[in-house]
């Protein structure tokens, strides 16, 4: 019960302890090879994972980031299929940019219009992923228009880890730092967790709004570019869906809808337990139609366990005796029949 | 300092006002009028626009696009109105679908094949409820859960077949039509709509789920069973998204893998198009038609101008940004 409180150490647990029973099916799914394959696998989910993780702590929730994700992936894919000498820096904060500037819409609506978070990326969702499909007039961008070095990045590895795996250790450590020692990052936590509060201590939310959602666009958009290089090739319906998986992964890693709770360490390893099953099925010979199937299992599972003391057992606070000792005591509340709750 | 000022109660939601007089500007301001005028301005114009639009066989087949989205809308309308929403009603239809396929291909006859439809989607709406009750769980978290668990539970029974073949009731109610010219879908959609706006409008339930949208836990105090309503309106989305699953396997006569992907987020659009408020406590059933019927238009128009359906998407999120923007924007 005691390690149940600590929700990351739990959950770090678990995924060991999957691993553990995976490698014990098929001892192949913990040699070096495979390992570093499922790092590699994991990180865009982990890197989404985490700028959604603050999104989510300020009440919010950004609906966008695969479609802001494929809308750069496409337009850095074009761009560098036009302008092939492009260093791969200059692509990256060309795809940064980009997101960032797609983010930062949903940021002006949500944070100076105080609109819905949930109404606002529902539309800029659509309206990206339509983009996406003008700007390439439906067609895809195939590895043979990309340029090699454009595609070589994201798995060249670097001390013996890919490319891919650094940025998203960079994004950890990051935002880490941000979380916790920023002014920024510690207001994110004050918003979610008391609005009309925040307020009254003189926080500025839309300002704040307005950059979360503008770094989950960053990210969206440094994503695009690794997503569209490391499988060279881009089309309108890439990542189609990929928003729900982000949003699982950290609902899994324990960060509260209800705004206010949530860490790096359980975006991460939330982004780190969807990708191990999702890795671990084809090599224990589940048929792949399974995954989503468990997937849901596994979010369900997730929210029923951080969810224990959400509901409190109605209680009568004032016995009727007092006012009239001749009466019976009642009986008592059945559980659950006045529990109230608020949600948001 | 940027930020909107604290709500007072002058301003806030929830204020109750005395029932105001009829006054022209009154419902000219209202969003079912604006809607109403929208409807118009875009039906006018493709129809000037587009020389086949206005052709009553064309009009009457161009409801078959948006006839079973509509049913799921209706109630998902009273979801959001109660400050819930179901994100998981693309996989419930799905996962009928493929139940439907099942209890044909053992030999089910066709009436039942409704029954089968029906009560899988009911069941799904029931898990759903069920754990968004029992959990006191964020109904977004709980069907973003479920949409993976029905679509993967359809794929795993479906693998890469698709189920085929099925009986001509099927295929009357989804691709028929009554006196040869009204399709039946348009029909069982009218039908519901009428239903759903007097159980909103005309009855206590109704009135109990504004209350509830409007704050949960008064509504509690007062006497209204929240979580009793919460769950009957999760299986009533159930099983329409059943019914409508029964309805588009009939119109497309076959259930594949990817049945109806993607179509919560244009069922959620357009509710919220009707001007139902995502903060709940406010909304119509007739702004929900009229939205449906806007958007129904719009996308029969850009088809018959050979416009490629992915645009509509652009269409409609603008849209959905614009209405919500719009007020906001001339408030201040």
């Amino acid at each position: 019960m005691r390690l149940l409180k600590n929700r990351e150490a739990l959950l770090a647990l678990l995924i060991l302890l999957l691993i553990g029973v995976v490698g014990l099916r098929a001892p192949i799914f913990l040699s070096a090879s495979s390992m570093s394959n499922l790092l590699t696998d994991s990180t865009l989910l982990v890197m989404l994972a985490l700028t959604q993780m603050f999104v989510i702590v300020t009440r919010g929730i950004d609906l966008s980031i695969a479609s802001n994700l494929a809308l750069s992936g496409m337009m850095t894919a074009l761009l560098a299929s036009k302008f092939p000498d492009l260093s791969v820096a200059v692509i990256i904060l060309v795809a940064l940019g980009i997101g960032l500037f797609l983010g930062l819409i949903n940021g002006w609506l949500i944070g100076y219009l105080n609109l819905p978070p949930i109404v606002v990326t529902l539309g800029t969702m659509s309206v990206y992923r339509g983009l996406v499909f003008v700007l390439s007039g439906g067609a895809w961008v195939s590895s043979r228009q990309m340029p090699a070095a454009f595609i070589a990045f994201p798995l060249t590895h670097f001390l013996g880890v890919s490319h891919l795996v650094w940025l998203a250790a960079i994004a950890i450590i990051v935002m880490w730092f941000i979380a916790r020692y920023t002014h920024f990052g510690r207001d994110l936590y004050a918003i979610g967790n008391q609005p009309v509060a925040a307020r009254y201590v003189g926080i500025a939310i839309s300002q704040r709004l307005l950059w979360t959602y503008g770094l989950s666009g960053m990210m969206a958009g440094l994503c695009g570019y690794l997503w569209v290089a490391r499988y060279a090739v881009a089309y309108t319906e890439i990542a189609y869906g990929f928003e729900f998986t982000v949003i699982a992964a950290c609902v899994i890693g324990g960060i509260s809808i209800a705004g206010g709770v949530g860490s790096v360490a359980g975006a991460v390893l939330g982004a780190l337990f969807l990708s191990v099953i999702n890795n671990a099925l084809p090599i224990v010979k589940i048929s792949p139609f399974w995954q989503s199937a468990l997937t849901g299992i596994v979010i369900l599972t997730a929210v029923v366990i951080n969810a224990r003391g959400n509901t409190k057992n109605g209680r009568q606070i004032l016995s009727l005796q007092s006012l009239d000792p001749s009466r019976q005591p009642p009986p008592s509340v059945q559980s659950g029949q006045s529990t109230v709750r608020e949600t948001v | 300092m940027n930020t909107a000022p604290l709500p007072s109660t002058a301003t806030s939601r929830y204020t109750i006002q005395d029932r105001q007089g009829f006054r022209i500007g009154g419902v000219m301001a209202r969003w079912e009028t604006l809607l109403a005028i929208l409807f118009v301005v875009v039906f006018v114009a493709n129809s000037f626009l587009l020389p086949h639009f206005f052709d009553f066989y064309n009009l009457a087949d161009s409801t078959f696009n948006f006839s079973e989205k509509a049913l799921i809308a209706l109630p998902m309308a009273l979801l959001i109105i109660c400050r819930e929403i179901d994100i998981s009603v693309s996989g419930i239809l799905a996962l009928s679908s493929v139940a439907m396929g099942l209890a044909h291909h053992y030999g089910m006859p066709a009436p039942g094949l409704l029954f089968v439809a029906i009560a899988t989607g009911t069941a799904c709406g029931l898990l759903n409820g069920f754990l968004v009750t029992r959990f006191a769980l964020p109904s977004i978290v709980v069907t973003i859960g479920t949409v993976s668990l029905f679509r993967g539970l359809s794929s795993v029974i479906l693998g890469d077949q698709a189920f085929t073949g099925y009986p001509q009731l099927l295929v009357d109610w989804g691709q028929g039509y009554f006196f040869e010219v009204i399709p039946r879908e348009f029909v069982v959609l009218l039908v519901f709509a009428i239903v759903f706006a007097v159980l909103l409008h005309a009855t206590s339930w109704g009135r109990k789920m504004y209350a509830i949208g409007n704050n949960p836990v008064a509504a509690r105090f007062s006497g209204i069973a929240v979580n009793r309503y919460r769950l009957a309106l999760f299986m009533l989305t159930g099983a329409m998204a059943g019914l409508s699953g029964f309805l588009l396997t009939g119109r497309i006569g076959s259930t594949r893998p990817n049945i109806a992907l993607g179509w919560e987020l244009e069922i959620i659009t357009m509710v919220i198009l009707g001007g139902v408020s995502i903060a709940g406590g406010a909304g119509s059933i007739g702004g929900v038609f009229l939205a449906v019927l806007t958007l129904g238009m719009v996308t029969y128009g850009l088809a018959l101008a050979n416009i490629p359906g992915i645009i509509m998407t652009i269409v409609v999120g603008l849209l959905l940004l614009i209405t919500i923007a719009l007020p906001r924007l001339l408030r201040k």
